[in-house]
This record gives structure tokens, C-alpha cells and sequence, in this order.
């Protein structure tokens, strides 16, 4: 790299560089796109993986739930609470008017987003038939995610007879839905299908 | 000083003697492949095939434990949707290897070991996108027991664990032959002038002497004997494509294009963003040598 | 060359940080105005190559430590999960292990550029050790850190390594239990590689900083060697000029590396490293990264007893002894002259000492056999002479060229008529 001009710089100091030719500031933009391009591997690789992605679906078998009695399964590192309600607790849940409740949306992923939250609305999975003796839901409470107590036999089931969480005093009723407490919102119904009468598929 | 300069330079373009080595091996058939070069990609029918060939043949004692059904749905997997084919549901995204219709079908062929259940016993289930391909053995023990000591390795990383693997494999899996007439061999034991061995030790008696070193003039046979009898006969597979072949060697070759994609499923990503990439810093290499050619244009240096 | 601080805050914040704790202020006098040699050429570039080198390495690596599981019987499969599984999980591998070639490659062309134009000489001696510091640091990551993913060539060059370790005399069996965690290479051993390959890295950054500290304090050597004389005729500020001359060389060096990741990954890798480690069958050849080679046939070159050492620690001193030389090489090389440039035979010597490194680098991918033993041991001794009897010698005996009287007018000089020997650029 000869120099191919014989002019001699005099002063660094005093020679203020053309730093504002278009060339240098087109060269620093091209440099920051490389900037801004390595961000998109670098956020997408904390996005679930493809095993992660892949492992959606669980399925449980209910023969042994009596009335009455539930369940707790993993789905997706989540626990999903699995309730086989007596004829009364249906009841209850049924009586309850939508306008009372504090949310007043179904939160069931088998169904369209603005779906009221009736209690068949709650127990309606992606097949479609009804098999109003059973509740499924996710069992996160939908304030700060700790597990509500109510599903094994003896836990504290909170004003509503359904779940009461520990951390901050949410009470859910027998659909699952907040009744009482910071909870926003009815805990949400997975994607689920009856695959016979006693077995279903979450997911 | 200068004298000593030169003479240890003049020693050092003295290259040093080749060394005899132990065992030979034939040099490899070099195929021509499909996924070679900055441009190959996979050839999806052939690997499509090799999967074929692998699932009838090769999977009664090889395992690709690092391959799951969904894979085989994956971008640049070989049974990979755009476009849902007819009769599938409306919403359905078939790009979704979990949701591919081909995926779920081949892996429903399968009985995949689950459990235990609630009472505590291990059962079997068809195989969903998300199970990995079940393995041939429970346990390297069984696959010894099973294999005369010998222990078929996995084939998910095996032509990148070779050297030149793609044409290893091909040669191996085409090139068994009749042992030279110099060896004597065990009857599991089958020769192939591809495999790494040493063939001296099995040279019959008539050719050592005293020593049981191999006598002068003996000429070592290349390559050496494995415990794998030749896998590949004309005709075992039968291909739905009628056009294709059903020869021992485009079976090897169907069968390294799968195993090729099983070792490197994201190759196809890789180059296409290799390309990407190396023309951004093209561009920015000369950006900035102008760049910094005008800036230094003012001064001497 | 006292850099006087040329920082003016402009705005009411600027100065109020300013009293307070004066960051700009650092960052402007050391890669703002400060003055640099105006005749800095390709070879200064790889000081900059290499901060970004270390950079991309923490990155990807941190990237990599989310997905990867140091467990002996997990390792390898998480790393094909990340190569199969994870979002761009292939990309940050391969960048992370070809990004420790080129790390290395470019360590290397910067040493010898320093060796070259005898940047280790009075008054940047503390900086040429630092360097060296840095260096056995990144060897020590590098070694760790091949054997994360658990294939064959990891657990076996960590057996081999950790081995030599033994041949120290009474506490050597000690230090390898140590660093092994029980009777042999195992998951403790890989625990306690993963958790210090991780640490290692902010060290380097640690003593990288205390390396630009130091010559930032002496100013940059030049290819003349000689000293900056007048800041004004001598100097150039290091923005913009040095910064958009790194930045294209960084440009460069970083499409060849990309050609690397993108269309010929694995290469420089070793086939056998594909394989799960399995301590029950060694492969055919150990070879280390091609970076290690030097020192792995010096290691491998010492195959006879010096009175009481065995060839065992024997070997062990000329590898460690291979480094440990570099760091009395300020007192080592006798000369006066600093640059090469005006040593017409030590820069033969210096060639050759060069082409005994590649040497050295080839013997060690080649069985330890018949000739390549007898010529590992030529240059094992070629390379301590070169440090041990040459240099000393050279700097009594050779006769340098004239040096120009400042680094304006060597540049003067230059526009002119070119000088014979030019080894840069």
C-alpha cells in the first residue's frame, strides 16, 4: 500500500478526517446490519427446541378416577388437573351465572376465543361430545403460576369448593373458574379429545 | 553462520521417507454425490430410499439412535411438506413435521416401548413424530450376544465418523469379495478390501515361516474381515419406483444418501446461509477497503 | 510516548460523569485519539482480529453452555441435540469450535509479527509476557474445551494430556488426581473441564485488558521499531484510521472463517470425534487440534533419559519449556535493534524458525515413527537454539542496517523507492 499522494499530513490533531463521506457512514451501516443480523440466532436459539416443540401430546387413562376424586398429570412440564365431578358438584357449577363471574370468558383452547364462560363451555374438549362429569384443565394459577391445592383428597379446595392457591389466596370453583382473589383469569382448558370413555388425549 | 544456515535449510527439504505401514486398505470408490460440494443438497427420493433400505435391512442390527421420526418431516428432511396433500384437514400445517401426514404414518408402523404405567409395567404403543427410531437391542450386551461379540455401531454420526465417509460406506457396502486364496477365515469372519484389518494374521500356514511372520514375496491382501456378512443381494428391497434399479449398488448408494442426511440433517440450511453470509462480508470487506483507502488517501503512511 | 489526554465533555451529563467516573473519558484516549504509529501494517491487524475472536468465542460459547449437558453420559448426545434440535444450534457450534481455530490461527500470526519486528523488547516486555500468559490460558480453555463433547478424540486427548501431567516428579500423580476427580477420566473430570472452560475465558478478557493496558502505556511498537519522535509527524489518532483498517481486515479474515463454518465445518475436526467416548477401545492415531501439533511433537520428540529425567518428564519439560522460553525472550535476544526489518540474518533464522514450527506442526499429525522422530527431534532443537543460541548470539555478532531516524521519515522514504526487504504487507 504506497502512499500514491506525496502531500504530508501536518497534524493529526489539526486535520479534522472526512469522517462524514458518504462512504464511511455507509461502510458503519453494513457493519451495525451484521449487528442486527447476529440477533436473530442468538434470541431464536432460546426458543423451544424442535424436541421440545415436538413432544405436545399425553395420554391418560380415567378408569380409575372415582367420582368425586382427582387427578394430577404432566403435560408439557405443566400439571393439568383431571376432576371426575359428582352429579351435585355439577350442579353447583352450573348454577353459577356468567355475569358474576370476574372473568367472564371460557379460557378452553377447543374453543373460539370469546366463548362465555358457562359450564359447558368449560368442559366442552375438541371432540366436541360432552362428558360433563369430567373437568380438565391446566393447573397453574393464572396469577403468578403456582400450583392451587383442591385435587388430592383432604386439600383445602378454597371458598368455591374447586382450588385455593397457597401463594396469594385465589379461589377457583368447580369449572376452574377465579372466583375470589388476584387471579385474572378461569384457569385455561387444554386442547384435549375423548379417545373412548375412559381415556383421553391431552394435546 | 550462513554456511550452517544453509545446510540445515537444504536438510530440512529432504521430505521424510514414506513408512511402511501395517495394514492396507483399497482405495476407496469415489461416488458421485448428490449433497458434495458448496451447492449439493439431498437427493430426497434417493435418501427416501436409503430409508427404505435401511428400515428392511440394516435396522435388524444397526441403530440410528440419534434420529426421531419428525425428523424424516424436518426442513431438508426427506419427507418435508410445503403444501398438505389432499384429504388432509383444513388449518393443518403440514410443514410441521409433528402435524406431516407421512411422518405420522411411518411412525405409527412402529411399536415404540413406553411406560411404565400406573401399574408399574412397560408397554407398547405405536409411534408418534415425537418418538426416536427404536433401537435394534436393548443394550450393547444383547447386540454382542446376538452378533458373535461383534458390536454393530449406530449409523446416525457414521459418515462423519469415517473418514471420506459417504465413500467408505458405498465401498463397503459393494465391495465384499472372496477372500484371497493366501487367508484362511473364520466362518463369521467375512472379507471386505475396504475395512481397516490386518490380513497378515490370517495367512495360512504354507506362507509364514518359522515366526509365523508372512514368508518373502508374500503379498498381504488390502483390507481386512468383519463380522458383517455382506448385507446387500440384488433384489431384497422392492422399490415402489420402478424406474430405480434394484442392484446391490444402488441400494449402497440410496442407503449412503440416507445415512449422509441422517449425519447432517441441517446441511441444506447451513449453505444456503453460508452463502448469505459470505456475500454480506464480501460486500463489507469492500465497503470498508474503500473506505479506508479514501481516508488514508490523505495522508502518508 | 505519554499520551495526553485530549478528552473535551462537551455536554453538562458528559462532565458530570467526567468528575465522576471518567469512562468516556478511558475509552476516548485509548481507542479515540490515541496515537498510533502511522505506519502500522496488515500483520497490527490481528490484535483487533483477535479481540473479536474472543468476543465471538464467549458469545456462542455462553449460547452453547444453555443447551449443552456436562454429564459423562449425556454430553454427546446434547451436543447433537444442539446440532440437530436447538434453533440455529448447528450455527453457534460450529463458530464456537472453528471460531477456536482461527482464535488460534490469528494468536499465532500475531506472535510471530511480535517476534518479527521485536515488539517483546525493552520498554513492552510486561505486555509480550501477558501475551504469553494469555496464550497458555487459551491453551488450557482450548484443551478443556475439546473435551465437552465427549467423542473419542475428547476422552482419549484428555487421558493422554492429563497423563503427562504424572511424569512431574512428587506431586505429579497428585495434580492428576486432581484434576481427574477419581482413578481416571471420568464424569467428574468432564464436570470440572465444563465449569473451568467456562471461567477461563474472563480471565483471557481479564488479562487481554492488562495487555493493551501495558502497551497502551509504552505505545505501539512499528515496523521500524524505532520510537515515536514527534506525536504530530509520526502519529496518527487510532479513529478513524486504525478502526476502519482493522475493521477491513476483520472483513477479510471473517470470510474465510465463514467459508469454514458454512461449507467445510468440520475439517479441521477429527472423524473420531463423532464417536461417543468409549473407554474400553483407543483409537488408531490421538492427534490433537491442529494447534497443538508444535507442541505435541516436541512433546512425543524426547524418546531418550537426560542423566536423571526420563524421556517422560523429559518430553513434558520441552513441551512446557517450549513456552516457558518465551517468557525470558525480552533478555534472551541481545540485539539493540528492535526490527527485523534492518536484520538481514536474523530474519533468515526468523524464517526458518517459522518453517520449523510448520515442521514441527506436520511431524505432530504423523505417527510417532522411524524419521518422523529423528526430524521432531532436528527441530525441537532448531527451536530452543533459535531462542537459546541464536538470538542471544545474533544480536553480539550481526551487523544491522542503518535504522531511519524516525518513523515520518522511513515513511518518507518508502513513498520514494521501495527498500529491499519488505517482509509485510
Amino acid at each position: 500500500m504506497g502512499a500514491d499522494s506525496g502531500t504530508q499530513v501536518t497534524s493529526a490533531a489539526t486535520e479534522e478526517p472526512s469522517r462524514r463521506e458518504f462512504i464511511h457512514i455507509f461502510g458503519a451501516t453494513i457493519a451495525g446490519a451484521a449487528g442486527v443480523g447476529a440477533l436473530v440466532p442468538l434470541i431464536d436459539q432460546m426458543n423451544p427446541d424442535a424436541s421440545v416443540r415436538a413432544l405436545s401430546t399425553k395420554e391418560v387413562d380415567l378408569s380409575a378416577v372415582e367420582p368425586g376424586q382427582a387427578i394430577k398429570v404432566m403435560w408439557q412440564g405443566k400439571p393439568v388437573f383431571i376432576r371426575r365431578r359428582t352429579a351435585e358438584e355439577i350442579k353447583m357449577a352450573e348454577e353459577v351465572s356468567v355475569g358474576d363471574l370476574k372473568d367472564a370468558k371460557a379460557r378452553n383452547a377447543n374453543l373460539p376465543d370469546d366463548t362465555p364462560a358457562t359450564d359447558d363451555n368449560r368442559i366442552t374438549g375438541g371432540d366436541a361430545a360432552k362428558h360433563p362429569e369430567w373437568l380438565i384443565l391446566v393447573g397453574v394459577c393464572t396469577h403468578l403460576g403456582c400450583i392451587p391445592l383442591g385435587t388430592a383428597q383432604g386439600e383445602v379446595r378454597g371458598d368455591y369448593q374447586g382450588w385455593f392457591c397457597p401463594c396469594h389466596g385465589s379461589h377457583y370453583d368447580l369449572a376452574g373458574r377465579i372466583r375470589k382473589g388476584p387471579a385474572p383469569e378461569n384457569l385455561p382448558v387444554p386442547p384435549y379429545t375423548f379417545l373412548s370413555d375412559t381415556s383421553i388425549r391431552i394435546g | 553462520m550462513k554456511k550452517l544456515f544453509l545446510a540445515l535449510v537444504a536438510a530440512m527439504i529432504v521430505a521424510p521417507a514414506a513408512l511402511a505401514a501395517g495394514g492396507k486398505v483399497e482405495p476407496y470408490k469415489k461416488g458421485d454425490w448428490a449433497f458434495s460440494g458448496p451447492f449439493g443438497v439431498h437427493d430426497k427420493e434417493a435418501v427416501q430410499r436409503g430409508f427404505q433400505v435401511y428400515r428392511q435391512v440394516c435396522s435388524a442390527c444397526h441403530g440410528v439412535k440419534l434420529l426421531a421420526f419428525r425428523n424424516l418431516g424436518d426442513k431438508g428432511g426427506p419427507y418435508h411438506l410445503e403444501q398438505c396433500p389432499e384429504g388432509i384437514p383444513e388449518g393443518t400445517d403440514c410443514s410441521d413435521p409433528n402435524a406431516n401426514p407421512y411422518v405420522k404414518a411411518i411412525a405409527a408402523e412402529y411399536q415404540i416401548t413406553d411406560g411404565p404405567d400406573d401399574s408399574g409395567e412397560m408397554f407398547q404403543r405405536p409411534g408418534i413424530p415425537a418418538d426416536r427410531l427404536p433401537q435394534p437391542f436393548a443394550n450393547e450386551q444383547v447386540a454382542r450376544l446376538a452378533n458373535g461379540g461383534a458390536l454393530p455401531p449406530d449409523l446416525s454420526l457414521i459418515l462423519k465418523a469415517r473418514k471420506d465417509g459417504a465413500d467408505y460406506v458405498y465401498s463397503l457396502l459393494t465391495g465384499y469379495e472372496e477372500p484371497p486364496a493366501t487367508v484362511n477365515l473364520a466362518p463369521t469372519q467375512h472379507y471386505n478390501p475396504y475395512f481397516a484389518g490386518d490380513m497378515s494374521q490370517l495367512l495360512k500356514e504354507e506362507f509364514r515361516d518359522e515366526e509365523g511372520h508372512p514368508k518373502e514375496g508374500v503379498e498381504i491382501p488390502h483390507g481386512g474381515v468383519l463380522a458383517m456378512a455382506p448385507p446387500l443381494v440384488e433384489g431384497i428391497v422392492d422399490y415402489a419406483d420402478e424406474a430405480t434399479p434394484e442392484t446391490v449398488d444402488q441400494y449402497a448408494h440410496d442407503v449412503v444418501n440416507f445415512l449422509a442426511w441422517a449425519s447432517d440433517p441441517k446441511m441444506e440450511q447451513r449453505k444456503r446461509l453460508g452463502f448469505i453470509t459470505v456475500a454480506y462480508l464480501l460486500l463489507l470487506s469492500g465497503v470498508l477497503y474503500w473506505s479506508y483507502k479514501t481516508l488514508w488517501a490523505k495522508v502518508d503512511h | 510516548m505519554k499520551h495526553q489526554s485530549t478528552y473535551v465533555p462537551k455536554t453538562g451529563v458528559e462532565r458530570w460523569l467526567d468528575r465522576r467516573l471518567p469512562i468516556v473519558r478511558l475509552a476516548v484516549d485509548s481507542f479515540g485519539d490515541y496515537p498510533v504509529p502511522k505506519n502500522l501494517n496488515y500483520w497490527w491487524t490481528f490484535g483487533g482480529i483477535l479481540m473479536v475472536f474472543l468476543v465471538i468465542q464467549i458469545v456462542t460459547g455462553v449460547v452453547l453452555a444453555m443447551h449443552y449437558t456436562p454429564h459423562a453420559s449425556m454430553a454427546f448426545a446434547s451436543v447433537e441435540h444442539i446440532m440437530r434440535d436447538v434453533n440455529y444450534g448447528w450455527l453457534f457450534r460450529y463458530v464456537h469450535a472453528n471460531g477456536a481455530s482461527f482464535f488460534f490461527l490469528a494468536v499465532y500470526i500475531h506472535m510471530f509479527r511480535g517476534l518479527f519486528y521485536g515488539s517483546y523488547k525493552e520498554p513492552r516486555e510486561v505486555s509480550w509476557i501477558l501475551g504469553v500468559v494469555i496464550f497458555l490460558l487459551m491453551m488450557a480453555t482450548a484443551f478443556m474445551g475439546y473435551v465437552l463433547p465427549w467423542g473419542q478424540m475428547s476422552f482419549w486427548g484428555a487421558t493422554v494430556i492429563t497423563n503427562i501431567l504424572a511424569a512431574v516428579p512428587v506431586v505429579g500423580e497428585s495434580i492428576q488426581q486432581l484434576l481427574w476427580g477419581g482413578p481416571s477420566v471420568g464424569n467428574p473430570t468432564l464436570n470440572r473441564f465444563f465449569s473451568l472452560h467456562y471461567l477461563l475465558p474472563f480471565a483471557i478478557f481479564g488479562v487481554v485488558i492488562l495487555h493493551v493496558w501495558a502497551f497502551h502505556v509504552s505505545g505501539n511498537n512499528n515496523p521500524t521499531g524505532v520510537p515515536v519522535k514527534d506525536v504530530k509527524k509520526d502519529t496518527l489518532p487510532f479513529t478513524p484510521y486504525y478502526t476502519v483498517k482493522d475493521g477491513f481486515a476483520i472483513a477479510v479474515y471473517l470470510t474465510v472463517f465463514a467459508v469454514f463454518v458454512f461449507f467445510m465445518p468440520n475439517v479441521l475436526g477429527h472423524p473420531d470425534n463423532s464417536i461417543e467416548a468409549n473407554p474400553l477401545s483407543t483409537p488408531a492415531h490421538i492427534v490433537p487440534e491442529w494447534y497443538f501439533l508444535p507442541f505435541y511433537a516436541i512433546l512425543r520428540a524426547i524418546t531418550f533419559n537426560i542423566g536423571p529425567i526420563d524421556s517422560k518428564l523429559g518430553g513434558v519439560i520441552a513441551m512446557f519449556g517450549s513456552i516457558g522460553v518465551l517468557f525470558i525472550l525480552p533478555w534472551l535476544d541481545t540485539s539493540k535493534v528492535r526490527s527485523m526489518r534492518y536484520r538481514p540474518t536474523a530474519q533468515l533464522w526468523f524464517f526458518l524458525f517459522v518453517a520449523c514450527c510448520i515442521g514441527l506442526g506436520y511431524l505432530g499429525s504423523q505417527p510417532a515413527e522411524g524419521v518422523y522422530v529423528v526430524w521432531a527431534q532436528i527441530l525441537t532443537a532448531y527451536y530452543f537454539a533459535f531462542f537459546l543460541i541464536i538470538l542471544p548470539l545474533l544480536g553480539i555478532i550481526e551487523k544491522p542496517k542503518p535504522l531511519p531516524k524516525s518513523i515520518n521519515e522511513a515513511v518518507l522514504k518508502k513513498s520514494g523507492a521501495a527498500p529491499a526487504l519488505q517482509p509485510a504487507e
